[in-house]
């Protein structure tokens, strides 16, 4: 554990690692967007796609300006707009809910198109 | 000197009172339209004598004496090129200022005879609109200073006859006369504006003026021009004589006419007697010029299709008990003889003879025609019914329309001092000193229109004496007077009035005089006829029956009036129906419109197809998306991999 710190702080873990660590995220995110049927998982997904792009932005900042924070800055901004989009969706989805009384994106909700 | 300005209103108030009647007429009582519709026509029928008057003894006459066309005025409607153009005008010369007379007082008549013939009719204030429109396009006809407008009111007067011949547009035979009056009539004026488009395309003008002056220059154009080894000139000139056969009801586009019949009978008189079928006379007379001179060919030909028809209509005309019907024959029998007198016609002085006949006879004819008509419609107005077996003996019930009557039949028949006799002596003293052949067959047709008129009159007014239902009696002033009026007409129009002087070819007076032996002929064949008449029909008795059994089938040919409508029922049904129609009919629904829904089937078909992508699931398109942006992406990586290793 201390070694992967210390190799953590000397940046000696290979920047290929934290990108495959990424690009999994995504598509986990991408593949829960696709596939979940329930409003709240689709919102996960949208959540984990954010995350792994934030992850990313942390880490190109790091390994390639390590003398600037824009990255850093920009993941934080992203987290803040992330935590108000969540709140948002929830709020439509309560209501959608209380029109419609499911969340289930292939039941009644596609009414809505009309 | 007086100018024409005001004549422009002969025109202007019958097209007003049209509007008028045609718009309002459902907000007035019906009597308020028919007075309205018969004042506007009186005060036409004034002005038209105002026009006619002048023109003859005042302005008309040039300072040698020959009487030349006055534009009254022209504008300018269409222009196609440089020289062609569209002009609408008044031309006033001899024969249309008779026209305006003789359209003018027969419209009036009938106007006044309908206030009591159509009294209570359903549709009378149309029935009054649409005389106005018929008088007004008629009028334009006769005053138009080119062919173009001569064929745009042809036109209007085809619409308003078949308006008038519908008029009782919930009989089907009504429905069905009108519309084949219109499509018989249309069918000849197609060839009736190719003709006029190949006369403009080579003579660069349709003005009367210029077509019709002496020696014309504009028609060298036509030099050299020829199809089918005929010269384009008489192909034009035989092209717009085909309108003139439509519309005046000569073979084989006569079938029309006795159809029109179902029409009511004031407008028969007006329309399918005295007025509309003599514009193919007008028309002729019109070009005379253009005939003589350029095409007598065709011209020669116009005389035997007029004589070969006015012999069959005469011999039809004999063996029909419709008296509509005998009457309508009768028409046809007569206009052919003015045809056929402008075709035995030369141009100057007495030579013109057939030509003044000719005008002469329309004068004469209109009159006692619209006589005949108006007091047929007394008639069955009377006793309701068309046909000659329900009448007899009426001379006693109807001394009016009795009298009257036989004055229109001495008339027709052509008796000394009738003006029937003077118009139709003319024609065949002019027939006889140019061709021998279309002289014996009018002198024919003479006889037989004496014999089947005197057949009408006695089997109407003596014959037999027929019981009645409600006892038959003239009518009240409104038709009385018309009737009245046109034979005072009949008795006076054949003396006072000097057509020699008025109304010749050239314009220039000559002195026409009775030609004794042709006045004794042709009284004599009349008298023949009256006597044969007398005998057959005078009382009722059996020789009419054995004489037309003793003629077997040429009876039965005529009494169908020569299968002629069974011949043009074959030729339309079987031949272009069948031949042409069909085939056509079938390459509109299968291949035009098959392309059409070929087409919308396959943009039909793309659509559906595509539709399933516009589902409105945001996963879906995300995943669309995603695969687009992947494929992208490989694409692009294996191009910059390609293009590096290069």
């Amino acid at each position: 554990m201390g070694e992967f710190i210390t190799n953590l702080l000397n940046n000696t873990i290979p920047i290929e690692l934290y990108l495959a660590v990424t690009t999994i995220v995504f598509f986990v995110g991408v593949y829960g967007f696709l596939s979940r049927k329930n409003m709240i998982m689709v919102l996960i997904s949208i959540e984990l796609m954010l995350n792994a792009a934030d992850i990313n932005f942390a880490v190109f900042n790091r390994y390639l300006y390590p003398g600037q924070l824009e990255g850093f800055y920009f993941t934080l901004f992203a987290i803040a707009i992330a935590a108000a989009e969540a709140a948002i969706a929830i709020a439509i989805i309560i209501n959608i809910y209380r029109k419609v009384h499911t969340i289930y994106v292939d039941e009644d909700v596609s009414k809505m198109k009309y | 000197m007086l100018t024409f300005n005001y004549s422009i209103w002969i025109l202007v108030l019958p097209a007003v009172m049209f509007l008028v009647l045609g718009l309002g007429g459902k907000y007035m009582k019906p009597v308020v339209s028919g007075v309205l519709g018969t004042i506007t026509m009186a005060i036409t029928t004034v002005l038209a004598y105002l026009t006619a008057y002048q023109y003859f003894f005042s302005v008309g006459k040039a300072a040698d004496g020959t009487y030349k066309a006055i534009e009254a005025f022209n504008f300018e409607w269409l222009r196609f090129t440089d020289t062609l153009h569209i002009d609408l005008g008044m031309y006033i010369d001899a024969i249309s200022s008779m026209m305006l007379i003789v359209i003018t007082t027969v419209s009036l008549m009938v106007h006044i005879y309908s206030l009591g013939y159509m009294k209570g009719e359903k549709g009378f204030q149309r029935y009054y609109a649409f005389l106005s429109l018929f008088s007004f396009s008629m009028l334009g006809l006769v005053v138009a200073t080119n062919i173009f407008q001569m064929y745009i009111f042809w036109e209007l007067v085809g619409v308003s006859s078949f308006l008038l011949i519908g008029f009782y547009y919930t009989k089907p035979s009504a429905v069905a006369a009108s519309k084949k009056a219109f499509i018989v009539t249309r069918f000849a004026d197609f060839f009736f504006l190719i003709g006029i488009l190949l006369l403009s395309y080579f003579t660069k003008t349709f003005d009367f003026g210029t077509l019709t002056a002496v020696g014309a220059p504009c028609f060298s154009s036509f030099a050299g021009a020829s199809f089918l080894g005929i010269s384009a000139i008489s192909w034009t000139m035989f092209l717009i004589f085909m309108g003139g056969v439509g519309k005046s009801a000569l073979l084989p586009f006569h079938v029309w006419l006795p159809d029109a019949m179902e029409g009511p009978t004031p407008v028969s008189a007006l329309i399918h007697a005295a007025t509309m079928v003599v514009a193919g006379v007008f028309l002729i007379a019109r070009l005379f010029p253009i005939y003589l001179f350029q095409t007598p060919e065709v011209l020669h030909l116009i005389g035997y299709i007029g004589a070969i028809t006015a012999i069959f209509a005469a011999v039809v005309a004999c063996t029909q008990t419709d008296i509509k019907r005998v009457l309508a024959f009768s028409t046809i029998s007569q206009i052919a003889y003015m045809i056929t007198a402008l075709s035995v016609s030369g141009y100057d002085g007495h030579d013109g003879l057939g030509y003044m006949a000719s005008m002469f006879h329309l004068f004469t004819h209109a009159f006692f025609k619209a006589l005949l008509f108006l007091g047929a419609g007394a008639i069955i107005h009377a006793v309701h019914s068309n046909e000659m077996d329900d009448m007899g003996g009426l001379w006693k019930k109807m001394p009016i329309a009795n009298w009257t009557f036989l004055i229109a039949c001495l008339a027709i028949a052509g008796i000394f001092p009738f003006s029937g006799f003077f118009s139709k002596d003319e024609i065949l003293a002019a027939a006889l000193h140019h061709d021998i052949v279309l002289f014996s067959i009018l002198f024919i047709a003479a006889g037989l229109t004496a014999f089947y008129m005197f057949r009408l009159y006695f089997r109407i007014f003596h014959y037999e004496n027929k019981q009645y239902h409600h006892a038959p009696h003239d009518a009240g002033p409104s038709m009385s007077i018309p009737l009245i009026f046109l034979a005072v007409v009949t008795v006076v129009a054949g003396w006072l009035i000097p057509f020699d002087t008025l109304i010749t070819a050239d314009g220039k007076a000559f002195e026409s005089h009775i030609d004794p032996l042709v006045a004794g002929l042709s009284i004599g064949i009349a008298l023949v006829g009256i006597v044969g008449a007398y005998v057959f029909y005078f009382k009722k008795n059996e020789k009419p029956d054995q004489v037309a059994t003793s003629l077997g089938w040429f009876y039965r040919a005529t009494h169908n009036k020569f299968y002629f409508d069974e011949i043009w029922m074959f030729a339309t049904r079987s031949i272009i129906f069948k031949c042409v129609s069909k085939p056509m009919a079938w390459i509109d629904v299968n291949v035009i419109d098959g392309f059409m829904n070929g087409l919308a089937y396959v943009s039909h078909q793309a659509s559906e197809a595509i539709k399933g992508f516009q589902s409105g699931r945001i996963q879906q398109y995300a995943l669309i998306y995603l695969v687009g942006a992947l494929v992208l992406i490989v694409t692009f990586c294996g191009w910059l991999v390609a293009f590096i290793t290069k």
